[in-house]
């Protein structure tokens, strides 16, 4: 399946707002996306999200001959998997896509000779352990490569090899109930970071998204560690640059890359405290299950310093016939709550106007009682109860949803007695609907 | 690698150049008769001939761009072109690369809006490699390019550096290349000195980069010298045959 192509509009806008040093997603233009680094319960196995491109590495080991040139080195194989299922299009044409990230990654992880090779030789010329780092993409939010490299790198070193002891001719390999497994070396750390260049190079942001790589003259790849030291380097795409834009992209990409390196090691020492704890650690611990991913909307700051005044305005203007601006306006002091100077939040606040019928009350009604029946309807239930402590929708949403996965994970206690929660709600239903009537006598 | 001394004491490289020096450029024009295009270029010991076809009509499964001409680069080395014999010509991943770095290349420099709707095929093939290959690819496929009469912004000329012992070195060899030093490639177009690809192997301190780079563009810029002085020997060549006539 071909991708679709963008439309023109779509793409001069994405043009035009680059231009202006603003992004689609709402990005400075040299902000990363969220990182979001969770370690599987195996060791080596890494799954990272930027945005919402997601990539999961998986790096195994086996024993094996040397390489007839370097007999006493370790292997390393580097392997990308790009299927379907992260985007349609890479059914077909995924094969230049492919050896791209493939030869970036192998120059980056394996030429930079970040792994000690020389470590994983058992018996020189005769046994070496092989490394084989998998890297599968699961979803295809644009640049793959620096997700790519970040799971591969922290996939790398959160890998265990089996213990090995050589003993004359014979090789003993211990299992992991026998021995602990050995870490590999890692020297250092290469991690990536993508610059797009738009307009003939004159427009630089980092970290493009899928839309804008495909806006995009060319992009330069710079992989580095937290020495300052350049891993690689690859300018590609169609575009002229000068000598002085290059110097500008290794300098910024020096301090997002000690950011990056302190982020993977923090969440490996996350990971190994919550092993050595006995806590839960691995996939089932991070997923949210509970979650509708599709329509989940991050929270995004916006610019409103110079609308609150305008806003105020209209809505005096609209209702002066009604001789209740006072009202209003106390109402307003009382309703929209300004968080931080500049910024705003659409939607928050105010009491909850859609409207409500007997059958919805009666229905929440239903759900109390049986509150564990159904975790979905009682997160529903909570929601609008949550309406009045005068917060968003949306991230009321959120904090609930972790509230839920407490509750769920002790689902015995909840479902015997009746918690504190569910009391809350009868008065959380009752006072919305009340507000609700003021404010429809207002309109 | 142990005892091989990359740099020596006095300063001299491991085939007796001088850091800062080239290897011997010999390079000539229009070797075939068939192609449109077509030169052979040699650098040191390392040997490449390319030929250009086009622009013409987009064959087999390409698919015409309406605003620019398809460009389409195929680099293959010969199987007896390294020291251990290659087992395929192309294919391998590093020659995938190496083919997608050269139509990347000659899609910035070739003036591509000319020719809607059609095709240019770049064909190289390298008969002896000893290091800087996509370089020698790089600048036969220039000199093809120009052979063939198609439209560039300028000449594109490429070349490489490393680093050893606070000593920038132009041009590496095989052996240069593949004792884990730093690599850096670039190809510039000399008259504006802008960047048309860049790429990098290996570690290097970000603080060096600006030195190596400036090795590396010095390079390109005699490169270019050797270039232009073929191109022009050989056309005063083709027009004495035409007075002739």
């Amino acid at each position: 399946m071909r991708d679709n192509p963008l439309s023109i509009c779509e793409r001069e806008f994405i043009l035009a707002a680059v231009e202006i040093q603003k992004r689609i997603d709402g990005r400075e233009p040299y902000d990363l996306r969220k990182i979001k680094i969770t370690f599987g319960l195996d060791y080596g196995c890494c799954h990272v999200e930027l945005g919402k491109t997601r990539v999961m590495a998986q790096v195994s080991c086996e024993i094996a001959a040397p390489k007839q040139t370097r007999l006493n080195e370790g292997t390393m194989f580097i392997n990308v998997e790009l299927s379907p299922m992260a985007a349609p299009q890479f059914e077909t044409r995924s094969q230049d896509l492919n050896t791209e990230i493939t030869r970036l990654l192998e120059r980056s992880i394996k030429n930079s000779r970040c792994v000690d090779l020389e470590s994983l030789c058992i018996m020189a010329g005769e046994k070496v352990w092989e490394l084989r780092v998998d890297v599968h993409v699961l979803n295809h939010e644009g640049n793959i490569l620096d997700c790519a490299n970040i799971a591969a790198i922290a996939a790398l070193a959160h890998f265990r090899r089996p213990d090995v002891t050589v003993c004359g001719e014979e090789i003993t390999v211990h299992p992991a109930d026998e021995r602990d497994p050995v870490p590999l070396s890692i020297l250092h750390m290469p991690l990536c970071v993508t610059f797009a260049f738009f307009h003939n190079g004159k427009c630089l942001i980092l970290d493009p998204n899928e839309r804008e790589e495909r806006v995009m003259d060319g992009k330069m790849v710079v992989s580095m560690n937290k020495h300052r030291e350049i891993c690689t380097l690859q300018i590609s795409g169609q575009m002229l640059l000068e000598k002085d834009q290059i110097f500008r992209c290794t300098n910024m990409a020096v301090k997002k890359v000690i950011v990056l390196t302190e982020l993977i090691q923090l969440s490996l020492e996350n990971d190994s405290n919550a092993r050595a704890a006995g806590e839960k650690f691995g996939f089932a611990e991070s997923v949210e299950t509970n979650e509708i991913t599709t329509e989940y909307k991050e929270e995004s700051e916006v610019d409103m310093s110079d609308i609150d005044d305008q806003v105020v305005m209209a809505t005096q203007n609209g209702n002066s016939e009604d001789g209740s601006i006072e009202e209003l306006e106390l109402d307003m002091e009382t309703k929209v709550t300004i968080m931080f100077e500049g910024t705003g939040m659409i939607g928050q606040g105010g009491a909850n106007t859609w409207d409500m019928d007997e059958d919805m009350e009666s229905d929440l009604t239903e759900h109390k009682q049986k509150p564990q029946a159904n975790s979905r309807s009682a997160t529903i239930a909570k929601h609008i109860g949550g309406d009045l402590s005068g917060e968003s929708e949306e991230e009321d949403t959120v904090m609930l949803q972790q509230e839920d996965i407490g509750l769920q994970s002790k689902p015995i206690i909840s479902s015997e007695e009746p918690t504190g929660n569910e009391i809350d709600l009868t008065a959380a239903l009752a006072k919305p609907r009340g507000k609700k009537k003021k404010s429809k006598h207002k309109h | 690698m142990a005892g091989m001394e990359l740099l020596s004491d006095q300063g001299f490289r491991i085939d007796g150049r001088k850091p800062c020096e080239l290897r011997r450029i010999q390079s000539k024009l229009g070797v075939f008769g068939k192609p449109d295009g077509s030169a052979y270029v040699e650098q040191g010991n390392t040997k490449v001939l390319a030929a250009v076809y086009g622009p013409h009509e987009p064959r087999g499964n390409i698919v015409k761009l309406q605003d620019k001409v398809v460009i389409n680069c195929q680099f293959s080395m010969a199987t007896f072109s390294t020291g251990e014999r290659k087992r395929r010509p192309r294919g391998d991943r590093k020659s995938m690369e190496l083919s997608m770095h050269l139509q990347q290349t000659f899609e910035a420099a070739i003036m591509t809006e000319l020719y809607p709707q059609s095709q240019i095929d770049i064909y190289v093939e390298v008969l002896q490699s000893d290091g800087g290959n996509y370089c020698t690819s790089v600048n036969a496929a220039t000199l093809a390019l120009i052979d063939a009469g198609i439209p560039m912004k300028d000449y594109v000329c490429a070349c490489s550096a490393s680093y050893l012992d606070d000593t920038p070195m132009v041009d590496i060899n095989y052996l240069e290349e593949s004792s884990g030093g730093t690599e850096l490639i670039v190809s510039i177009l000399p008259k504006s000195e802008q960047i048309v690809f860049l790429s990098s192997n290996s570690r290097l301190h970000e603080d060096c980069l600006n030195k190596v780079l400036d090795m590396a563009i010095k390079g390109c810029k005699d490169v270019y010298l050797c270039l232009d002085e073929t191109v022009r020997e050989h056309m005063t060549q083709v027009s004495a045959s035409f007075s002739a006539d």
